[in-house]
């Protein structure tokens, strides 16, 4: 590669007395600038926090297997489920996507690298560390973070040694997003490969550079509530306690307005890669492309101003009810036009099913099963009811694993040939998407009939009219993690070889990144492509 | 009028999903009488609301699912390539495109009719009959008969407690109304519309008593007025809704509704029993 225009500036082959070895290979891994190289280690981290936080998931289900206290006290528990959600949301599945858009973006946009390389090493660099002083907060005296992920005042300032470590970790896992995200926005507007205008770029960019001004707006408002935490602890200060004349629903504002779009972070780069695998396995353009990119803004700008919805039993006034019940509604709009072109795109298609393409499918049953029931939590009166019960968890986790995690799934498989040079043994990509699918709906189904009959959320133990649910629940959440195990098994044998994969691996698929050759080389465009 | 909290004679929705769920667990469960699918009608004027709007939404959402999953399972089994289906070229059709923008907006603002409804006569705490002041603590709860002089706190019973511990050995099963039952419940007359007044005194937590479709942070600094008023007498359960701590899980609500008659009696007890300790 060395005659390409990019290489004769950098200033990699300067230097002759470079280390070589294990050392070589770990400072190849800590400087790097390449966006390749950065969406690599994105991933890989991502995937062993999902085996982290799925260990924990697997805890915390073990617990709730049958009634009565067997195995975990109910302070640990607690930490089980704070700690879980933290490191599924920051730690697993934003990573994830961001190693997507690193890896992705510049090749989709015929773009050489990211617009800042340092930049992107440092925002990843930050994750491994946050993420780190985050679970060794459970070895603390006093315990981890026990108040859930939502940190509400007072009862997050209850907690013992943790707490200023897991500000610190917050603040910085908010670094590294709101990086990551700056990062996105200025390549897509800087780097695109002439000819390329706005709106022909493939939906997965689009996807992403709505997500990054989501991030932009939402991650410094968490960066600020968690401040304010700080201060009330250990300054002084009063924002948040009402003895001092502070206010705790005040904190659930902060969060929930950082929180609501924090979810749309999270769900709308899968959708981006659903509308990248769907036209490839139907054979056919997407449906509404431009429909498509207006209802992904729409819901962007909807999200936020939804945040109290997350609030309805707080005591609000009625107009605050009634409004906030009406915008929550009102996305459903936007999200219906996205299921409806998906599924305009299958229509008269020439559907093949390879893995990528079954993941895709079952995001777009089950996300739209946790739409319907987001749909229901809207309706104040009855979210009264499902407010903070297990038909709540049932919701989020229906949107946030097979959805969020399914889009992720779909993208693995979809660009591991690409990212590898190799095929993934599809057998077994199909046996990890069958079960995963089964599980998943064994797990979360019978939830919902767990939050209708009355079981809050996050207790360790429970009256024994919820045990045969919950013990369905539990059996399908171990079959989900140990599915799991196949995942990883595939990921490292396609690394490992496979047969070669071509350059367009996939027969319906389109766009710059299918024209370079697989695995992607090292650099990539730097030469812009031509863009008819 | 011996109901209980949790109705274990509704469960008329979902029977398929029953079956399923039956086959999937027969081998590992022993007791099915308590078996349950679907939110409790209640009690009250608000909860059978609630119900309704509930099963409201739930039908127009099946209704809704119904279309477009026979949709996307007719386009799987008829434009498989391994079928012969030959792609076709279309890229939009402005006219589908705002009919499946308008009329999901439509069908959401007439659902949004009867949900504003229900909401504005549960803002009404106007002409209440008895005012109770409800207050959260880290882990247990207290009520006030503001107008009464009646106070008292109300804890997990001796005997969920005993069996909760980490490694007791008692099977849960075992113990009547595990973890949903209280050593002093709280007490209100049939008929009557009860204003509560809600608030914590530590951390926050949430008053739910699922059968009166009130469930009420209890927030340190406010003072948030609910109320319901129950048409049937009976013991009703619901629990701590809101994570408090470390026994969020074990800080149950029961709330026993009397007749007129025998509340005032039972007012009566608690006032002379207040006396004869002073």
């Amino acid at each position: 590669m060395s005659t390409t225009a990019f290489d004769t500036h950098g200033h990699d082959h300067a230097h002759d007395h470079r280390p070589t070895g294990v050392v070589a290979w770990i400072l190849r891994w800590v400087t790097t600038t390449n966006h390749k190289d950065i969406g690599t280690l994105y991933l890989v981290f991502s995937l062993v926090m999902l085996f982290v936080g799925g260990g924990m998931a697997m805890l915390i289900r073990l617990e709730l297997l049958q009634p009565g206290l067997q195995f975990l006290n109910p302070r640990f528990f607690n930490q089980m489920t704070t700690v879980h959600a933290l490191v599924m949301v920051f730690g697993m599945i934003m990573p994830a996507f961001a190693g997507f858009a690193n890896w992705m973006v510049p090749l989709m946009i015929g773009a050489p690298d990211m617009a800042l390389p340092r930049l992107n090493n440092w925002s990843f660099w930050l994750l491994p560390f946050a993420s780190a002083l985050l679970i060794l907060t459970l070895f603390l005296p006093g315990g981890g973070p026990a108040g859930g992920w939502t940190l509400y005042p007072p009862l997050v300032l209850q907690l013992g040694d943790a707490f200023p470590f897991m500000i610190f970790a917050v603040h910085l896992l908010g670094v590294s997003s709101i990086l990551a995200a700056i990062n996105i926005i200025v390549t897509i507007m800087n780097l695109r490969a002439p000819g390329m205008s706005l709106l022909k770029m493939p939906m997965f960019v689009w996807t992403w550079l709505i997500t990054a001004y989501l991030l932009l707006l939402a991650m410094p408002v968490l960066a600020g509530g968690v401040t304010m935490l700080l201060t009330d602890r250990f300054f002084g200060t009063s924002f948040f306690s009402a003895a001092g004349g502070g206010d705790p629903v005040l904190f659930q504002h902060i969060f929930w307005f950082f929180g609501h779009p924090e979810v749309y972070i999270i769900i709308l780069p899968a959708f981006g890669i659903i509308s990248e695998v769907i036209p490839t396995f139907a054979r056919k353009p997407l449906f509404g492309y431009a429909a498509m990119v207006y209802a992904t803004a729409s819901i962007a700008f909807l999200s936020l101003v939804v945040w109290a919805h997350h609030m309805f039993t707080t005591g609000m006034p009625l107009a605050g009810q009634l409004f906030f019940m009406l915008t929550t509604m009102i996305i459903a709009v936007p999200t219906g036009v996205k299921i409806f072109n998906w599924t305009a795109t299958l229509w008269k298609g020439s559907l093949t099913f390879e893995t990528p393409m079954l993941y895709a499918l079952a995001f777009l049953f089950l996300f739209t099963l946790g739409g319907f029931s987001g749909l229901m939590l809207a309706i104040v009166p009855a979210d009264v009811q499902y407010q903070d019960t297990y038909f709540v968890v049932a919701h989020f986790h229906y949107v946030l694993v097979p959805g969020a995690l399914f889009g992720a799934f779909a993208g693995a498989y979809y660009w591991l040939p690409k990212w590898t040079g190799h095929m993934y043994n599809e057998t077994l990509g199909k046996l990890h998407f069958w079960l995963t699918a089964i599980f998943v709906n064994v797990t979360f189904f019978p939830q919902h009939f767990l939050g209708l009959a009355g079981m809050p959320r996050r207790i360790p133990d429970y009256s024994p009219q919820f045990a045969d649910f919950n013990f369905i629940s539990s059996i399908g959440a171990f079959g989900l993690g140990a599915a799991q195990l196949i995942f990883l098994y595939v990921i490292i044998k396609c690394i490992r070889g496979g047969p070669k994969a071509p350059a367009k691996v996939w027969e319906g698929a389109h766009g710059l990144e299918w024209t370079v050759p697989s695995p992607a080389p090292h650099h990539t465009f730097s030469e812009p492509p031509e863009i008819k | 009028m011996t109901t209980t909290g949790f109705r274990a004679d509704r469960a008329p929705r979902g029977r398929a999903a029953y079956v399923l769920a039956l086959l999937a667990t027969l081998a590992a469960s022993p007791a099915w009488a308590d078996y349950k699918l679907n939110m409790p009608v209640g009690v009250t004027t608000t909860s059978r609301e609630i119900y309704d709007l509930h099963m409201l939404m739930l039908g127009v959402c099946a209704l809704i699912a119904a279309g477009v999953y026979a949709a996307m399972i007719y386009a799987i089994v008829k434009f498989r390539k391994s079928a012969g289906a030959k792609p076709a070229t279309f890229s939009h059709n402005t006219t589908v495109e705002v009919v499946w923008t308008v009329i999901p907006a439509a069908i959401l603002v007439a659902l949004a009719v009867p949900a504003a409804e229900t909401l504005i006569r549960m803002n009404d705490t106007r002409n209440a009959q008895l005012t109770i002041k409800v207050t959260g603590y880290q882990w247990r709860w207290h009520y006030d008969y503001i107008d009464d002089g009646v106070k008292f706190f109300s804890v997990l019973d001796r005997a969920s407690n005993a069996a909760r511990q980490l490694g007791s050995g008692t099977d849960p099963r075992s113990v009547p109304n595990y973890l949903l039952e209280v050593d002093k419940p709280m007490v209100v007359p049939v008929e009557t519309k009860v204003r509560l007044l809600v608030t914590g005194a530590d951390v926050i937590h949430a008053w739910w008593v699922p059968e009166f479709g009130l469930k009420q942070d209890a927030i340190p600094g406010y003072i948030n007025e609910v109320w319901f008023m129950a048409h049937e007498e009976g013991t009703y359960r619901g629990q701590c809704a809101e994570l408090c701590g470390m026994d969020h899980g074990f800080m149950p609500i029961v709330v026993r509704v009397l007749s007129k008659t025998d509340y005032e009696a039972w007012l009566a007890a608690q006032k002379s029993e207040k006396s004869a300790a002073q």
